[in-house]
């Protein structure tokens, strides 16, 4: 099994998430982040008073599938999230030990 | 403005000694004044009956005024501080405004407007006390003989200017005051700068009255038509003093203290600009062409304003902004509070184009070269718009540059202009303006700092009040 972490731009999310649905992932978890890479950040002004705005919003993704699965997976993401500029995002490919879902106490593969 | 700034610290330490002696006035006035303000009801023997119109016109900019505050200000104020402040700048202005109404109609309102015998220069009586004698039946002159509006009216007209000037400071030091201490001050610099000020510039004896001793100010020739001297200069000089004394913010200039929600900001800037229609156009008294004219130098000062503070900043800065434009409008309506209703619209647009860029400069050159921390700007756009608009009331009142001229009492004519003799009046008015304010202001955070403390602790200030001292949070998302 796999786990995959995507940063991705805000924006982007509903292209995504339709794109993993499409390739039959069953569920993912986003969370709003915020953080830099090589895009820069900003500087905002109000009244004179310059604040740098050093961190950028981004959505994360976090989903976790079958290792077969993985490559689909990046290929999904990378193209859905892709603008072509600066600041699109990245992909964190995990080995996933262990999942269980709680509900039932499953294990593994039939836990996704 | 280094030389200003410097100068004006020297006169709050020459000024100690000088406050206690002006503390001790009001006081002293009290018995000797009692029965010449009853003589006061200037046209009792004419007995006019007030016009349906003017009363209504003059409820109504009443009710605008106490908009301004509520919400207006608050919003206004709310949305440029951190979201752990929020609820801490409504709270003070909200009971800012409470408290000062009660104070008003129990002994502000007399200090303000009755005769004040031998010290009728600064201060007036206490006749009318708790409307001692303000009942349904009294009417007071407006500026136009023989017409006269309920005086109760008038009071509570006063009432919302006592209220709102006095909720402007918070501004200079939000973010970092202990309640009680500004409760306490609050009482303290309504009774002992607001009231003498107000009564310097608009106390007189009325237009049947024309002759009798007026307020200092009054007798001087400064012209104040809706409060630039009493209300802006007097509130943006002690939130200067308040900002310097308290010290700044903990993180000024290292953390990010960007304003929490500028729509909220927009809200209250615009409520400030429709209440202001009533602060500036009631301020005739009666619904007359005065009263239109000062609407009209309302609302085009102020788009003047906003505009050249928005392009101001987008040459300078690169960006125009949503807070440069709602600042710039505020920085009109400041300037544009004591000549509404004496220079022409032309007149009123230059003053406007250039406080907005005058105040602009205020809150960023000024500030940052002087490096004090006042919160919100308070003394940026309403001590620098309203020592502006003072001065240049003196100029646009000419009759040659569209201004209505100076009205004369004497001999039911518009006096011939001068201008040098009107600047100087008006800078008798700014003068003894930042003077008194700055001293009494001085003295009065000095002092409730020693006895009780101005700050909050560090921790509750890293905290924010809202939770420290409210016990409740703005946003619950």
């Amino acid at each position: 099994m796999k786990f995959v972490t995507a940063i991705i731009k805000p924006f982007k999310l509903d292209e995504v998430r339709e794109a993993l649905s499409a390739i039959g992932v069953s569920g993912i978890t986003v969370t709003e982040v915020k953080g830099f890479g090589r895009q820069k950040g900003h500087t905002e002004l109000y009244r004179g008073a310059e604040y740098v705005v050093d961190f950028l919003p981004k959505v994360k993704l976090e989903v976790a599938v079958k290792a077969d699965l993985v490559d689909q997976v990046i290929e999904a993401v990378s193209k859905a999230a892709q603008t072509g500029k600066i600041g699109d995002g990245k992909l964190f490919v995990w080995d996933l030990e262990q999942v269980v879902r709680i509900r039932t106490g499953e294990t593994g593969a039939v836990a996704l | 403005m280094n030389r200003i700034v410097a100068s004006l610290l020297l006169l709050f330490g020459l000024g100690c000694a000088g406050l206690a002696a002006a503390e001790n006035m009001a006081p002293a006035t009290v018995e000797a004044v009692a029965a010449v303000a009853e003589a006061a009801a200037p046209v009792a023997t004419l007995a006019p009956v007030p016009d349906k119109g003017d009363t209504t016109w003059m409820m109504i900019s009443t009710l605008l005024v106490v908009l301004m505050t509520l919400p207006g200000l608050a919003l206004f104020y709310g949305g440029l501080v951190r979201a752990k402040n929020m609820l801490s700048v409504l709270t003070q202005v909200f009971a800012i405004f409470c408290v000062i109404a009660i104070l008003w109609v129990a002994y502000g309102y007399s200090l303000a407007f009755t005769a004040g015998g031998d010290l009728n220069s600064y201060i007036g009586g206490l006749s009318k006390m708790f409307l001692s004698g303000v009942d349904t039946s009294v009417n007071v002159e407006t500026f136009s003989k023989g017409v006269v509006i309920p005086e109760m009216l008038f009071m509570m007209f006063q009432l919302t200017f006592a209220a709102i000037t006095v909720a402007l400071i918070v501004g200079g030091f939000a973010e970092r005051i202990k309640f009680s201490a500004l409760l306490v001050f609050s009482v303290l610099w309504f009774t002992f700068s607001y009231l003498p000020l107000a009564h310097m510039v608009w106390f007189w004896g009325g237009p049947s009255a024309f002759a009798d001793p007026a307020g200092f100010l009054f007798a001087k020739g400064a012209l104040d038509f809706a409060g630039g001297t009493v209300v802006h200069i007097n509130a943006g000089i002690a939130a200067l003093v308040g900002a310097l004394v308290i010290g700044k913010r903990v993180g000024y200039g290292k953390d990010a203290m960007a304003p929490h929600n500028l729509t909220s900001t927009m809200i209250g800037a615009s409520l400030l600009w429709v209440g202001w229609f009533g602060f500036n156009a009631g301020s005739n008294l009666e619904a007359n062409g005065t009263a239109v004219l000062a609407m009209v130098n309302t609302v085009v000062a102020t788009a003047a304003a906003a505009v050249s503070w928005m392009f101001a900043e987008w040459l300078l800065k690169g960006k125009p902004s949503l807070l440069g434009i709602a600042s710039g409008a505020v920085a009109g309506l400041v300037a544009v509070t004591p000549a509404a209703g004496f220079a022409g619209p032309m007149g009123a647009i230059v003053l406007g184009l250039v406080s907005g860029a005058v105040c602009l400069w205020g809150v960023t050159g000024l500030k940052h070269a002087l490096k004090y921390d006042d919160t919100l700007d308070v003394f940026g756009i309403h001590g620098i718009g309203g020592i502006l608009g003072a001065i240049a009331t003196g100029i646009l009142v000419n009759p040659a540059l569209g201004g209505t001229g100076v009205f004369d009492y004497a001999t039911n004519a518009v006096a011939e202009y001068n201008l040098t003799a009107q600047l100087t009046s008006q800078l008798w008015g700014v003068g003894t303006a930042i003077v008194w304010s700055g001293v009494v202001s001085f003295v009065l955070f000095k002092a409730i700092d020693a006895v009780m403390g101005l700050r909050v602790s560090e921790e509750e200030e890293r905290e924010g009040l809202d939770t420290a001292t409210h016990g409740e949070r703005a946003y619950n998302l």
